[in-house]
């Protein structure tokens, strides 16, 4: 590879798969572009920024705390410090992505966070949403796939999110007793969203009876013990043989789930809607088939392993094409901004000293809320959208541009835009976008220019 | 302040022009007349549940098919508003309820789309598409309609005017396609402006995605700033007098999204027709009765609806609002409190322009044979048909280019008539 080939591919590498490049960063990985992200896929570490976090044990059980307490006066403070834990939590998050030096390996986390969405639009789950990510996507998004769906799948957040948490079987002891019973909603969504795709091949009788199988996968409550941890509740359990598929599942109380995971994991279907998910969030919205193909056969021969299919991705001519095919989504603008400058975006504001006021709202956070990607507030458990048309509509396009210009307003100041477009963009940057950084009238109009330039907008 | 931004604005946008190589220098001001009729489709995403919403309270499998989600009769505390003696609305609707009375409020029932299967996420494709497959075209309907206006009574300088606009940060899929529309979503962002965007447009100017959407953006924002600010002294809201409610943050209540998409429309130089999403109506839990998440739901739907009409002020007359969803849900309860995934539920038509003041249904009655698959509300009448009957009575669209552009097919389910007042 000659020079100019390489420091392209590390552009490629830093922008693409990366969440943008920090100054150094092109240069770092332009001996081996690959092997740069490669070696990111071993770094399991937790970042530093999430490594106190509570866990969502204890943030299910103050919700519930919270939820139980009758008085206004005092069920408000407690609402307002799960709401500043959330905000903090997010912050956080986003604040590992920028100072990451494994930003592959924190786009996966994204990502499979993303395939895996619970939403704060839920009040139940809202405080818990990082430490869900943390303790059920974190650990697995270069294991095998099989170990991610339980996770998920067993995670007291995503069985409040998704209600199975109170679903009862028709014919359970608690039903009988009292009138509970099912609840489709986790069943679906798990065929629909999480494995198989909406063609997958399943049918309503398959939703049924996957949510009968996972009857019982519930939550412990106030009056049990460890409140917010996963509980397997036998009377809730639906008693009796379960066809998912066309596959018996003989009664086998929570086996049954296990066992019916495993299966959804391995299914072909569940492959491909993978391999295509996939394809589409790093190389294009229409993805080539070529790329989708080599990621499901990967998937498939390596039995689910997650680490290794992504290792197929970087292995893919196509995937690396100069064309910057996908519009950034707003965290990833926004985190790449921040990369680019070195964490600037950080430096809380000074004015007026003292400490920050209660309620303060981090400028990431709020940057993210106002271009329309709140952190874990996706719209419905698809996720967030992951196309252009779902971020480049005539509003979002001008509100990107005027936060370019706040941006730059705010932090152009001192900072020279020609030197922070090289070290982001590199070889990316196209003559007319670096003829108008450096031609701008003032610092800050060059950052708001360098932002809001296609080679920015895209990856 | 708010002048100064929109000359700027406005001076951009002839840049734009030559910068994205769009061709002719696009129009920003209209000097002819176009047809005054208003259309706003508001989407209820998540599927709501249209036996909760429009009770069949006097179907006599109602109360013991809906257990513990069963609305009272409307001579109970807390009953259903009655329409006709038999259907009856949910009480979070009463801020609608008059409409009734005054013939300004339809409500159709048992209506499905041609979706059959049970998720949100292909039911919602196929309800905006309007194809009868799901990811069976990349654009909207009312995009397409909009596409067909010359011609109708919309006619006239159309050219270079966004008759459709979106409002929200993203443009639905239903308003997606080749007619160009407007989009307008409340921002505390100070704005852009001049000389800074005429470089921005430079930059896009290899980048059509962004020239285009940059382009309309700000044609919007200029379309907004003219309509919201026509009246500001007018208005009986501090928040407003300022151009777009921009300190509020990007988060607007229901009365502002309702309010301020009626202004835009009111304008006489504005978008013609309007679409917007409401959230929260997946209840497969806590989904209550008169209380709860659907009646918190319905309640934000009939303050947006109170709002919007306040907001077109007369042009309420030549307006009508549809209200829809991607399905019903199941007609039982389930085991939590809640309704799963359905098939058939309720719309509603709403607005000076609707011949209201009935349900329009073709009851199939809640007895265990005659719901779809043993579980959900059957459906009766297809919401394509519904459609149809607005865009041809009151936008004045052709039916042969209905069946030909915007509900592609051998044109069945044929428009229904005399939905609109004449």
């Amino acid at each position: 590879m000659t020079l100019e080939a390489a420091t392209l591919q590390a552009a490629i590498a830093t922008n693409r798969f990366g969440l943008g490049a920090r100054p150094g960063d092109i240069a770092a990985a332009q001996s081996d572009p690959r092997g740069w992200l490669e070696a990111q896929l071993a770094q399991t570490e937790t970042p530093p920024e999430l490594r106190s976090l509570d866990s969502s044990a204890t943030r299910l059980a103050a919700t519930y705390a919270a939820r139980k307490e009758k008085d206004e006066n005092t069920r408000k403070p407690l609402r307002e410090a799960l709401r500043d834990a959330y905000r903090d939590d997010a912050a956080r998050r986003t604040r590992a992505a920028i100072a990451t030096d494994t930003p592959l390996r924190e786009r996966l986390v994204h990502f499979w966070s993303n395939h895996f969405t619970v939403s704060v639009s839920r009040p139940i789950v809202a405080a818990a949403v990082v430490p869900y990510e943390t303790e059920a996507i974190r650990p697995h998004v270069t294991g095998r796939f099989a170990d991610l769906l339980l996770a998920v799948t067993r995670h007291p957040v995503m069985l409040n999110y998704l209600d199975n948490a109170v679903s009862a079987g028709p014919d359970s002891p608690a039903a009988i007793r009292r009138q509970r019973g099912l609840n489709e909603n986790l069943g679906r969504e798990l065929l629909e969203l999480h494995t198989l795709g909406v063609d997958g091949g399943y049918s309503q009788t398959d939703v049924r009876e996957l949510a009968r199988i996972l009857t019982g996968w519930s939550v412990a409550a106030e009056r049990d013990r460890d409140t917010g941890t996963f509980l397997f509740r036998a009377n809730l359990h639906e008693p009796g043989d379960k066809v998912l598929l066309g596959q018996r599942y003989g009664e086998d109380g929570m086996g049954e789930g296990l066992l019916a995971l495993q299966r959804l994991a391995r299914h072909p279907a569940t492959a491909r809607h993978i391999a295509t998910k996939l394809a589409r969030h790093f190389v294009a919205d229409d993805p080539p088939g070529t790329v989708v193909a080599a990621l499901e056969k990967s998937y498939r021969d390596s039995d689910g392993d997650l680490g290794e299919v992504t290792r197929t991705l970087l292995r893919q001519d196509a995937a690396w094409a100069p064309e910057l095919r996908k519009v950034k989504t707003p965290t990833e603008l926004v985190i790449s901004t921040a990369r680019a400058l070195h964490g600037a975006v950080h430096e809380p504001e000074t004015a007026g000293g003292g400490g920050q006021p209660v309620g303060h709202v981090d400028p990431v956070f709020r940057s993210l809320g106002l271009l329309g990607q709140s952190p874990f507030a996706a719209p419905s458990p698809a996720g967030w959208p992951d196309q252009a048309a779902d971020w480049a509509g005539p509003e979002a396009v001008v509100q990107r541009v005027d936060w370019a210009l706040t941006v730059g307003e705010k932090l152009g100041d001192g900072i020279d835009p020609r030197q922070i477009a090289e070290q982001a963009l590199g070889p990316l940057a196209s003559e007319a976008t670096r003829q108008a950084v450096s031609r701008a009238p003032s610092a800050a109009d060059g950052l708001a220019l360098l932002i809001s330039a296609p080679e920015f907008q895209r990856r | 302040m708010t002048a100064f931004l929109d000359m700027n604005r406005r001076h951009l946008l002839a840049s734009l022009g030559t910068a994205a190589a769009m061709g002719a220098l696009p129009r920003v001001s209209f000097a002819r007349t176009v047809g005054d009729q208003r259309f706003v489709l508001i989407v209820l995403r998540g599927g709501m549940d249209g036996l909760a919403a429009v009770a069949p309270y006097a179907d006599r499998d109602y109360g013991s098919l809906r257990g513990r989600l069963a609305l009272a009769d409307p001579n109970a505390q807390g009953g259903v508003l009655d329409l006709n003696g038999f259907f009856g609305l949910n009480p979070a609707l009463a801020d609608i309820h008059p409409w009734y009375a005054e013939g300004q409020l339809l409500v159709a029932h048992a209506v499905a789309t041609p979706y059959r299967d049970r998720s949100h996420f292909d039911a919602q494709d196929l309800l905006e598409n309007g194809t009868v497959t799901p990811h069976g075209t990349e654009t909207g309907w009312l995009n397409r309609a909009i596409g067909l206006l010359g011609g109708s009574p919309l006619d006239g300088s159309t050219a270079g005017r966004r008759l459709g606009l979106a409002v929200g940060q993203g443009v639905p899929l239903v308003l997606r396609g080749a007619a160009p529309v407007a989009s307008w979503a409340p921002s505390p962002l100070k704005e852009a402006d001049g000389d800074f965007l005429d470089r921005v447009a430079a930059l896009y100017a290899s980048d059509p995605l962004l020239a285009n959407a940059l382009k309309a953006g700000l044609e919007s924002a200029s379309m907004a700033d003219h309509a919201l600010n026509a009246d500001a002294d007018m208005s009986m809201d501090g928040a407003m007098a300022d151009g777009a409610p921009k300190a509020k943050g990007v988060r607007l209540d229901p009365a502002q999204l309702g309010e301020t998409t009626g202004r835009l429309l009111a304008d006489a130089n504005g978008p013609r027709i309007a679409a917007l999403d409401l959230q929260g109506w997946d209840t497969h839990t806590q989904q209550g009765t008169t209380a709860g998440r659907l009646a918190g739901a319905l309640g934000n739907l009939s303050k947006v609806l109170v709002a919007l009409r306040a907001g077109l002020g007369p042009a309420w007359r030549q307006t009508v609002v549809a209200v829809v969803t991607e399905f019903g849900r199941t007609a039982r309860p389930n085991g939590t409190g809640g309704t799963d995934h359905g098939t058939a539920t309720a719309a509603f038509l709403a607005g000076g322009a609707v011949q209201g003041g009935r349900v329009l249904a073709d009851w199939p009655g809640l007895a265990d044979d005659r719901l779809y698959q043993g579980r959900d509300l059957a459906p009766t009448q297809d919401l394509r048909a519904l459609m149809k009957g607005i865009l041809r009575e009151h936008l004045g669209l052709d039916g042969g280019a209905l069946n030909k552009a915007v509900f592609p097919g051998d044109g069945s389910p044929a428009a229904v008539r005399g939905l609109i007042r004449t």
